[in-house]
């Protein structure tokens, strides 16, 4: 093969692994709209369960990231604010960099590592001991059973995780600006509020959801797909981080994007 | 008398990629009778297996489940038959993430309107017919290997199936524990008069458990007789498999010829 060759050969495996993680969501959202009336609902207990654990689980590293950003972001900016005095203005800055970018993307980075590599660990496991076979022959869709309440747990729980994100980075923030900018610390939350407004918050929710979607398909499609033992659900963890990683930024390139160039 | 045939495979071809892996395979199962396939590692036993409980779907031919042909029927009558079949699995399959106890009632909690205690009774029975009665709360990370299988024997059975699949009941089990799972299987069959289906290359578990036993070679269907015939058989490659012998028409070594090119390269 050359490399022409080589190049068309894995843009055509791509399209194809595209396709198939599509069928998946559509799959998802079909036994998640149709499930209900078929008297087929996931469980609420297993939804309940992976709630805690994408949600309650994920909270404490993702607190911890966003707080140290928070107050990464207020040190940088105070870097440079300085020197035109205007210090104050690090307040919105923490707050509007963090809601807009900062804290979708950080947040699903680390729920990608840690909830994403899970999925796609168990799933594979179950996969390659016949126990997704074992569901089938019982007449138990495994979408409906195992996919559709990560999934819903993912898109609850990752605009969830954001929000709190976006709080604790501005406290972080806050810290810094009051301590070591000595700023008013009334001053710094009014200003915070005054120049984020609702648009950074929602545009940045938006961001998480669709995280939340590339994160539980990528991780339910790579596990479901593992094949080969121990050494194909190490294979498919790996491979379901990296490419939500790599998912994950793209798609909030092309969204920061999309807000960007429609804005009035 | 005419006996009923529950299973009906006609023809059934799959192929992996270039490799044919079943060749038109034809069998009929009666009702009430234990049936052994049997056959070396990569001849398609576990493939057409797999075909009969309807995970895969033949590329030509049909396989026919308690009268209805699989390949016709939508999702929802699939899952209908399919309740009607059990499957113990080769590594036991069963779900790691609950108790024994959980395992056995998954298929009754999703598909019987069964209230909670009738589902309890119901499980302890299942575990009484396995001989573990008593374990319901252990994880199955906590019994031994044996012991899963009879676990994934009971949840197996836990709807009443008609047909029981078993896919190598006996792989990696030490004689006494194999013996143990034949006399199961045979109790199950008797006790509930159900259908089995067996596939295994375990020749000690083929003859005692056996009431008709088909021969696969290379995805084809060599000979299908009761144990008798089949010890009897005229076929030399039956013969070679049953006696377990490494000379005969089944060769293990596949190009003997070109070794000596093949080293001296």
């Amino acid at each position: 093969m050359n490399f022409i060759e080589r190049i068309g050969a894995s843009l055509i495996g791509t399209g194809r692994q595209a396709k198939s993680v599509l069928a998946l969501f559509f799959d998802t959202i079909y036994w998640l709209v149709a499930g209900p009336f078929k008297n087929k609902f996931a469980k609420p207990d297993s939804i309940f369960s992976q709630m805690v654990f994408t949600g309650a689980g994920s909270f404490l590293i993702a607190a911890f990231v966003s707080f140290f950003t928070g107050i990464v972001i207020a040190m940088q900016s105070a870097y440079q604010l300085s020197r035109f005095g205007a210090n104050i203005y690090v307040a919105p800055m923490v707050a509007v960099g963090l809601a807009r970018e900062l804290a979708p993307v950080l947040t699903a980075l680390v729920v990608a590592g840690r909830v994403g590599a899970a999925i796609a660990a168990e799933l594979g496991t179950m996969k390659v001991t016949e126990q997704i076979e074992a569901l089938e022959t019982m007449a138990l869709n495994p979408i409906r059973f195992l996919v559709v309440p990560r999934f819903l747990a993912l898109l609850i729980m990752l605009p969830c995780l954001t929000v709190m994100a976006d709080l604790i980075g501005i406290f972080g923030g806050f810290l810094v600006g009051v301590f070591n900018l000595r700023l008013d610390p009334y001053r710094y939350i009014t200003f915070s509020f005054k120049f984020m407004q609702w648009k950074d918050v929602w545009t940045g929710l938006i961001k998480s959801v669709v995280f939340a979607i590339t994160i539980s398909m990528v991780g339910c499609y790579t596990g479901l797909k593992t094949k080969g033992g121990a050494e194909g659900v190490g294979k498919a963890t790996t491979l379901s981080v990296v490419t939500s990683f790599i998912l994950i930024i793209l798609f909030d390139c092309i969204l920061t994007g999309l807000f960007y160039f429609t804005q009035k | 008398m005419e006996r009923e045939i529950i299973i009906k495979a006609e023809n059934v071809v799959k192929k992996f990629g270039d490799r044919v892996v079943l060749n038109g395979i034809s069998l009929d199962v009666y009702k009430g009778e234990t049936f052994v396939i049997m056959g070396g590692s990569g001849c398609g036993k576990s493939t057409f297996l797999r075909h009969l409980i309807g995970a895969l779907k033949p590329d030509s031919g049909k396989v026919a489940l308690l009268g209805k042909d699989l390949s016709a029927l939508n999702e929802d009558e699939l899952d209908a038959v399919k309740r009607k079949i059990g499957m113990s699995f080769q590594s036991s399959a069963l779900f790691d993430s609950m108790t024994v106890g959980e395992n056995v009632a998954l298929p009754l909690k999703e598909h019987a309107r069964l209230d909670r205690s009738v589902i309890d009774i119901v499980v302890k029975m299942k575990l009484e017919l396995v001989g573990l009665r008593g374990f319901e709360d252990l994880m199955p990370s906590q019994l031994s290997g044996g012991m899963r299988k009879r676990i994934g024997l009971a949840r197996a059975i836990a709807m009443d199936p008609e047909i029981v699949f078993y896919d190598e009941p006996t792989a990696g089990l030490d004689p006494i524990v194999s013996g143990v799972i034949d006399k199961l299987i045979l109790d199950l069959s008797k006790k509930l008069a159900i259908t089995s289906v067996v596939v295994t290359h375990d020749m000690k578990s083929v003859f005692s458990i056996a009431d008709r036993i088909a021969m696969l070679y290379e995805g084809r269907v060599l000979e299908v007789g009761t144990p008798d015939e089949i010890r009897k058989s005229s076929n030399q490659m039956v013969r070679q498999f049953v006696s377990g012998s490494p000379d005969g028409p089944i060769k293990f070594f596949q190009q003997k010829d070109d070794y000596l090119e093949q080293l001296m390269k």
